[in-house]
């Protein structure tokens, strides 16, 4: 690609992503953007959670942890980050890279994006369109409600010229298209450059699984040093077209195919993927490998955009019990199976348990077991059961039933672990753009 | 000349979820098989194959100029991550269901 491009990085496609790879891309990255994308559907109700019970937490418990690998040479090197690793409280993480950035020696300005919680706009009358039923009706605890802002909310953090945007709930390409728009100046009704911009989003925003992750399957898809793949960039132009790429040295790959498959991950109708920004068209895309591991994009588009913005409400899910036991050697599979007949029989007629119990046997049934039923020639099985209720007590009465397996269950059984975990559900409403305050808030050490 | 192969080592696939949809997209390794898969792999095909896991409407989408096809899968997980039990939540193995399904091709 002759002439001036935008380099944008991705330092982080969700929030347990590896942290060596980002820090690689700030130091020999030659970047003008680095965006870490940390945000899954229900990472940010868990954050409501923490921020009821502590009111300076409540963003990315790894936050300092990512930014401490690369401010230095960001603020060096002149690369923007922009993450949403605020998550439910953008505020405090804003003021912890400030604080950071002073232990680190470096003087930094962050702003900070907020808007996209309207747990306030959701009542007991806001009706849930996945269940027909409102929250009043649902007999759900309301945790906390985040509209996904589109990259109109990040343009005026990005005109305080700031080495840091901190934002919570941002659809994950528009962390991407907001710096290529306000570099290039691009409108936000020129649907086509957004629907290009978006497609150079999307592409990156899962990091690696545009380099070689999610894909090696040998022998037919082989890639190269996987243990060290490097994370995405991209070089794009002033159109929107890009070269996708990675740097010299990494592990991994970068091909039409790494890119296809990414191009649709998550995507249902090609021609109609809605962000906040553009109905984005992917049908036309082309793709060309120009060099070793430098792939071209182009040929994106995009329509207008929806009218309303999507809002993930967050509600107390009760917890999720998980227990696993191990059979092995000959019978492993019958033992295993005897042993989830005496879970299931006590959990039903000694603790009148009338929760959905799943009872899997690893090795043999486990991920498609709904699906198929297949020969049990293993000879090593693991047990797991799993339940969700309201009532820690029967959750750990579920874990109490496996690990007495030890001593009451078949022979030769053993390697129990258990975990309690409280979890979240989620469900998507739809609010008006106009219900939404946006505001940006500048912090400097 | 008619063979029949999995469809593993004619295509690539991968997973993505969104809520309790999953979807699948299948890519030709080479183009000439395109059409063979897109004859072969109907929405109608997948949705019959896996009833107790796939619950709901399969529909598909073609990119012919990638050689693609894309399956959106509704209530295919469980109730998605806010509801199943299943380990694999997200359903991300399911691009190996369809992976090992038989396909008939010409001109192997």
């Amino acid at each position: 690609m002759a002439g001036r491009v935008v380099r944008i990085g991705a330092g982080a496609g969700f929030a347990g992503d590896r942290i060596d790879p980002a820090r690689d891309l700030a130091e020999r990255g030659n970047l003008d953007f680095l965006v870490f994308e940390c945000l899954a559907e229900r990472t940010l109700a868990y954050g409501h959670l923490q921020r009821s019970q502590d009111p300076s937490r409540g963003y990315n418990p790894l936050l300092e942890k990512r930014l401490a690998a690369v401010l230095q040479a960001c603020v060096k090197n002149g690369t923007t980050i922009v993450t949403n690793m605020g998550v439910a409280n953008p505020r405090a993480a804003g003021q912890a890279a400030i604080e950071l950035a002073r232990r680190m020696g470096l003087s930094i300005r962050v702003a900070v994006v907020e808007g996209d919680d309207v747990t306030a706009h959701i009542s007991d009358a806001t009706l849930l369109p996945e269940i027909a039923r409102t929250v009043g009706e649902s007999g759900l605890r309301l945790v906390g409600a985040n509209a996904y802002l589109g990259a109109e909310a990040i343009l005026p953090a990005l005109d305080a010229e700031p080495h840091l945007v901190i934002t919570g709930r941002v659809a994950d390409p528009s962390l991407f298209l907001a710096p290529l728009a306000h570099r290039y100046g691009w409108k936000l009704d020129d649907w086509t450059t957004l629907g290009a911009g978006t497609a150079v989003g999307h592409l990156l925003e899962c990091t690696t699984q545009v380099t070689g992750g999610y894909f090696a399957d040998p022998p037919y898809k082989i890639v190269p040093n996987l243990a060290y793949v490097g994370f995405p960039f991209a070089e794009v132009g002033p159109d929107g077209s890009a070269i996708v790429t990675k740097l010299d040295g990494t592990g991994g790959c970068v091909t039409p195919l790494t890119v296809k498959e990414q191009l649709l991950y998550e995507v249902h109708d090609p021609r109609a993927y809605l962000t906040p920004d553009v109905t984005a068209d992917f049908s036309a895309v082309r793709i060309n490998e120009e060099g070793a591991d430098r792939i071209a994009v182009n040929g994106a588009t995009g329509r207008e955009r929806p009218d309303q913005l999507k809002t993930i409400v967050g509600f107390d899910g009760g917890f999720l019990a998980e227990a696993e036991f191990s059979y092995a050697g000959p019978g492993a599979v019958e033992r295993a199976q005897l042993a989830t007949e005496i879970v299931e029989e006590r959990m039903r007629h000694v603790h009148h348990c009338s929760e959905r119990i799943r009872l899997d046997l690893i090795g043999v049934n486990s991920l498609h077991a709904t699906a198929l039923r297949r020969s049990a020639s293993t000879q090593d099985v693991r047990l797991r059961a799993a339940m969700r209720t309201a009532d820690r007590d029967m959750a750990q009465t579920l874990l109490t039933e496996v690990e007495s397996l030890w001593v009451a269950g078949p022979a030769g059984g053993g390697g129990y672990r258990g975990s309690i975990n409280a979890s979240v559900t989620t469900h998507a409403v739809y609010v008006d753009r106009d219900s939404i305050k946006l505001k940006v808030k500048v912090l400097q050490s | 000349m008619k063979r029949t192969v999995p469809l593993r080592e004619i295509a690539s696939a991968r997973t993505g979820d969104k809520g309790n949809i999953s979807c699948v997209s299948v890519w030709a390794y080479n183009p000439k098989h395109y059409d063979d898969i897109r004859s072969s792999l109907t929405p109608e095909r997948i949705a019959a194959t896996w009833p107790n896991l796939f619950r709901g409407s399969v529909e598909r989408y073609e990119i012919p100029a990638l050689n693609g096809l894309n399956f959106v899968i509704r209530d295919a997980l469980e109730g998605g991550v806010n509801a199943s039990l299943n380990l694999d939540f997200h359903g991300k193995s399911f691009s190996f269901l369809l992976l090992e399904l038989p396909v008939e091709v010409n001109d192997l």
